[in-house]
C-alpha cells in the first residue's frame, strides 16, 4: 500500500487523485441531499394517504409503493435516463439544453428520491399506524381536522418512533447514489473506479472509497441518534405502545 | 410519444433475454442458499459468547453493510484472482470472469444481511427454548441444530425470502462489469441494436411482473405462518 | 341537548347497534352501562361522529351528526369527550396539551389559551404538572389532565367513554370526584361507565345496553330500585356484588 499515489497528479487534468475523490464525494453528498428532500416529503404524503379513509389514494398510495419496489435500481436508472426522454418529446426537449453533467445530476436525483420515497412512504405508514388508534380519535373529538391531526397529533409521534429505520434509509440513499456510476455521473464511485483504471492501484482506490463510505456511515448513525435524543419525549418509552 | 417504437426487437432477442435471465437467477438461487448458511453461521457468532468471535463477525456485517454493494462487487471482482494466488502459491492470479466472481461476492455480501434476520430470529427463540434444550441434555451443536435454528428458520421465512427478492434485483448491478445477466443482456441489445427505449421498458415490466407476483405469494406465506402460530 | 333517533350500525355484516333511540337534556347526567360488548362504546362514539353509523339520526344542539353538510370539527370542538386510555399527546406538555386545540380550532391566543389551561389544571389539582410529560403523570392524574383538557374547549356537554376502567383502583377515586364536581355544576354529560357508586350518586338517568340493544332507559331511582328486564337486573347483581 502506497499512500503517495493519492497526492500523485491526474495526468491530463488538474489537481491530485485525492481530489478527484474528494470532488466525487461533493457530488454524492449533494445527490444524496437533494434525492433526501425529494425522498422524504414525496414519501411523507405518500405514506400518509395510505393511512387516510379514502380508499382510491390507499390504492394509489400502494400501487406508487410496489412500482418502485419491484424494479431493480439500476433499471429505473435507465428509465430516468433513456426511456422517459425518448417517450416524451417535452422531456427530450428539455434534457438537450442541459450539459450532460446537470442531465445526469438532475436524473439521479429524481430517480434515488423517488425510489427512497416509496421506502420511506412504507416507514412512514408503519409509524403512524403503529400508535394507538385513540390518538386519532382524540385529535378529531377536539375538533381538530383532519389535515391538522396529522399534523399536530399524528405525524409528530410517527416520526419520532421511525427515526432508527429511517436512518438505515439515508445510509442506503448515500450508498445507492454509486449507481449513478452507470449514468456515468462522476461520484465518489466513479472517481474511484477511474483513478483504479489510470493508475492500476485498484487496491489504494477501493480501500479509500471503503473508508469513505464507513465514515459516512458512521456519521449518519451518530447524527440521527443526536437527533433521536434532542426529540425523545420525557416519560415515554420508545417501542412500547 | 414518438412513433417510431418497435417492440418485435423483444421478440427476435428473447432467447439471448432469456440465458440471462436464467443467469440471474441462477445467481440468485446460489447466493440466497450460501448467504443464508454463511450468513447463520456469522449470526450464531455475533450471538457467541466468545466476544472476539462476535466483535470479528459484527466487524464484518457492519463493514459490508456501511458500503455500496457496487464497490464490493468491484472488489472481488480485482481481488479474488489475487487473493487465490497468494493462497494457492501460484505464480500468476488465475483467470476468474465477473460471472463467476459475482457468485463468491453476492454470497459474502448478502449473507451480512441475512446474518441480521437469523440473529432476530435465533434472538426470539433461544431465550427459553434454548434452557428447555440445556435442560433435556443437549449440548450447544446439538440444540441450535435440532431445536432454535429450525424455529428461527420458520419463523424469518418470510424475511429471508423477501430479502432474496431484492437480491435478484440487486443482482443486475453485475451488468455493470459486463456480466449478461438479464439487465447486461438487455443493454448489450439494446446497444447494437439502438433500441433503448424498447428494451430497458420490457426489462422493467418483467422485473415487476416477476417481483411483485413473488412478494404477494411472500405475504400468503407470511399470513399462512401467523395462523399457524 | 343530544337527541338519539333509531341509531343503527354494522360493521360489515355484522350488527353493532340496532335501533338506539334516546335522550340527554341541558343539564342532565346519563349514565350508559352494560356488558362489554353491548355496544355502549360505539354509541358514545356515534354522538360526536367519532364512529359512523348507517342508519337513523343524532342531533346535538340542533345540528345532525350524521349529514353529510355538517361541519364536523367544528361540531366535535363543543363537544368534550375523555377516553378509556385517556390520549393525551406524548410528545406535548400537559400545558400544550391543554392549549393545541385552543389555539389552532378556537383561534384563540397562546396567552389566552394558556390561561385558561391553568386555570383548569388548578380545578383538577394538577397546576404544578403544567411543564412535565403525559408519560411523566400517573394515569389518574393523566385522565384528570384529559379532563381538564375536553373542559378548556368551553363544551356544552361532555362525553365519558369509560373514564376509570384503565386505571389501577386507587386512583379511581380522583377521576370520579372531578366528574362528580363537573355533575353538580349542571355540565351535561353522557357518561359510560361501570361505576355504579357514580351512577347512584349524581346520574338522573341510566342506559342499560346488551347486544347493540338499549334494554332500559329509566330515571336513577326506578333503575336502582326495580329494573324491568331481567337482563338488567342479572347485570346489577354480578356488578354490585363484587
Amino acid at each position: 500500500m502506497n499512500l503517495s499515489i493519492f497526492l500523485e497528479q491526474i495526468p491530463d487534468g488538474d489537481g491530485t487523485w485525492l481530489q478527484s475523490l474528494m470532488s466525487g464525494l461533493g457530488w454524492t453528498l449533494a445527490t444524496a441531499f437533494f434525492a433526501w428532500i425529494i425522498a422524504f416529503s414525496v414519501g411523507s404524503a405518500v405514506g400518509v394517504a395510505r393511512t387516510t379513509d379514502r380508499r382510491w389514494l390507499v390504492f394509489l398510495g400502494n400501487g406508487y409503493v410496489e412500482l418502485f419496489r419491484n424494479v431493480p435500481l439500476l433499471v429505473q436508472f435507465f428509465i430516468w435516463y433513456f426511456v422517459v426522454p425518448g417517450l416524451f418529446l417535452p422531456v427530450k426537449a428539455w434534457v438537450t439544453t442541459l450539459d450532460p453533467t446537470q442531465h445526469q445530476f438532475v436524473t439521479a436525483v429524481v430517480c434515488l428520491g423517488l425510489f427512497t420515497s416509496a421506502r420511506i412512504a412504507e416507514q412512514v405508514r408503519s409509524g403512524i399506524q403503529s400508535l394507538p388508534r385513540g390518538q386519532r380519535s382524540a385529535g378529531y373529538a377536539l375538533g381538530l381536522s383532519q389535515r391538522q391531526t396529522y399534523r399536530y397529533v399524528l405525524l409528530p409521534m410517527a416520526y419520532r418512533i421511525i427515526i432508527p429505520p429511517l436512518t438505515s434509509e439515508l445510509m442506503n440513499l448515500i450508498k445507492n447514489t454509486a449507481v449513478a456510476y452507470s449514468i456515468g455521473l462522476v461520484e465518489l464511485f466513479f472517481r474511484t473506479r477511474e483513478m483504479g483504471e489510470m493508475t492500476f492501484r485498484y487496491f489504494e482506490a477501493f480501500a479509500a472509497a471503503t473508508l469513505v463510505y464507513v465514515v459516512i456511515a458512521m456519521s449518519a448513525n451518530r447524527i440521527m441518534a443526536l437527533i433521536e435524543r434532542r426529540t425523545a419525549v420525557p416519560g415515554y418509552i420508545m417501542g412500547a405502545k | 410519444m414518438t412513433g417510431d417504437l418497435d417492440f418485435e426487437i423483444v421478440g427476435h432477442t428473447l432467447p439471448y433475454l432469456i440465458t440471462g435471465l436464467q443467469y440471474t437467477v441462477q445467481l440468485t438461487l446460489i447466493a440466497a442458499l450460501g448467504g443464508i448458511l454463511f450468513g447463520t453461521l456469522l449470526a450464531m457468532a455475533r450471538l457467541s459468547s466468545m466476544k472476539p468471535l462476535a466483535m470479528l463477525a459484527a466487524g464484518y456485517v457492519n463493514l459490508m453493510r456501511s458500503i455500496p454493494l457496487l464497490l464490493v462487487i468491484f472488489w472481488f471482482y480485482f481481488l479474488l484472482p489475487v487473493i487465490i494466488q497468494s493462497v494457492m502459491g501460484w505464480e500468476r492470479p488465475p483467470q476468474i470472469g465477473a460471472d463467476r466472481s459475482a457468485y463468491i461476492t453476492f454470497i459474502m455480501f448478502e449473507a451480512a444481511y441475512f446474518c441480521e434476520i437469523m440473529r432476530a430470529g435465533i434472538q426470539s427463540i433461544a431465550k427459553g427454548q434454548v434452557g428447555a434444550a440445556n435442560a433435556l441434555g443437549l449440548n450447544y451443536w446439538q440444540s441450535m441444530r435440532l431445536i432454535v435454528l429450525p424455529q428461527a428458520f420458520r419463523n424469518m421465512l418470510p424475511v429471508l425470502l423477501t430479502q432474496t427478492i431484492i437480491l435478484f434485483q440487486d443482482v443486475s448491478l453485475v451488468s455493470l462489469l459486463n456480466v449478461t445477466d438479464f439487465v447486461g443482456a438487455a443493454v448489450k441489445v439494446a446497444q447494437r441494436d439502438s433500441r433503448v427505449v424498447e428494451m430497458y421498458a420490457f426489462v422493467a415490466v418483467v422485473y415487476f411482473v416477476i417481483c411483485y407476483c413473488l412478494s404477494i405469494l411472500v405475504k400468503q406465506l407470511q399470513q399462512r405462518i401467523a395462523i399457524i402460530r | 341537548m343530544i337527541e338519539i333517533n333509531n341509531i343503527s350500525k354494522w360493521y360489515g355484516k355484522f350488527q353493532v347497534l340496532t335501533h338506539c333511540t334516546s335522550k340527554v337534556d341541558k343539564g342532565e347526567v346519563v349514565v350508559v352501562c352494560g356488558p362489554s360488548g353491548s355496544g355502549k362504546s360505539t354509541l358514545i362514539k356515534c354522538v360526536n361522529g367519532l364512529e359512523p353509523f348507517q342508519a337513523g339520526e343524532i342531533i346535538v344542539d340542533g345540528i345532525s351528526v350524521g349529514a353529510k353538510q355538517t361541519d364536523l370539527p367544528k361540531l366535535r370542538a363543543r363537544i368534550g369527550m375523555v377516553f378509556q386510555n385517556f390520549e393525551l399527546f406524548p410528545h406535548l406538555s400537559i400545558m400544550e396539551n391543554l392549549t393545541l386545540a385552543q389555539i389552532k380550532v378556537l383561534g384563540r391566543s397562546k396567552e389566552e389559551a394558556t390561561a385558561k389551561g391553568m386555570k383548569l389544571l388548578e380545578r383538577v389539582g394538577l397546576a404544578e404538572q403544567a411543564p412535565k410529560f403525559p408519560g411523566q403523570l400517573s394515569g389518574g392524574q393523566q385522565q384528570r389532565v384529559a379532563i381538564a383538557r375536553a373542559l378548556a374547549m368551553d363544551p356544552i356537554a361532555m362525553l365519558f367513554d369509560e373514564p376509570t376502567s384503565a386505571l389501577d383502583p386507587e386512583m379511581i377515586n380522583e377521576v370520579l370526584d372531578v366528574m362528580v364536581e363537573l355533575a353538580k355544576e349542571g355540565m351535561t354529560m353522557m357518561v359510560v361507565t361501570h361505576e355504579m357508586g357514580f351512577a347512584r350518586k349524581v346520574a338522573h338517568r341510566v342506559i342499560f345496553m346488551d347486544k347493540g340493544e338499549i334494554v332500559e332507559d329509566a330515571a336513577k331511582e326506578d333503575f336502582f330500585g326495580k329494573p324491568r328486564s331481567e337482563r338488567a337486573a342479572h347485570f346489577l347483581s354480578k356488578i354490585l356484588n363484587h
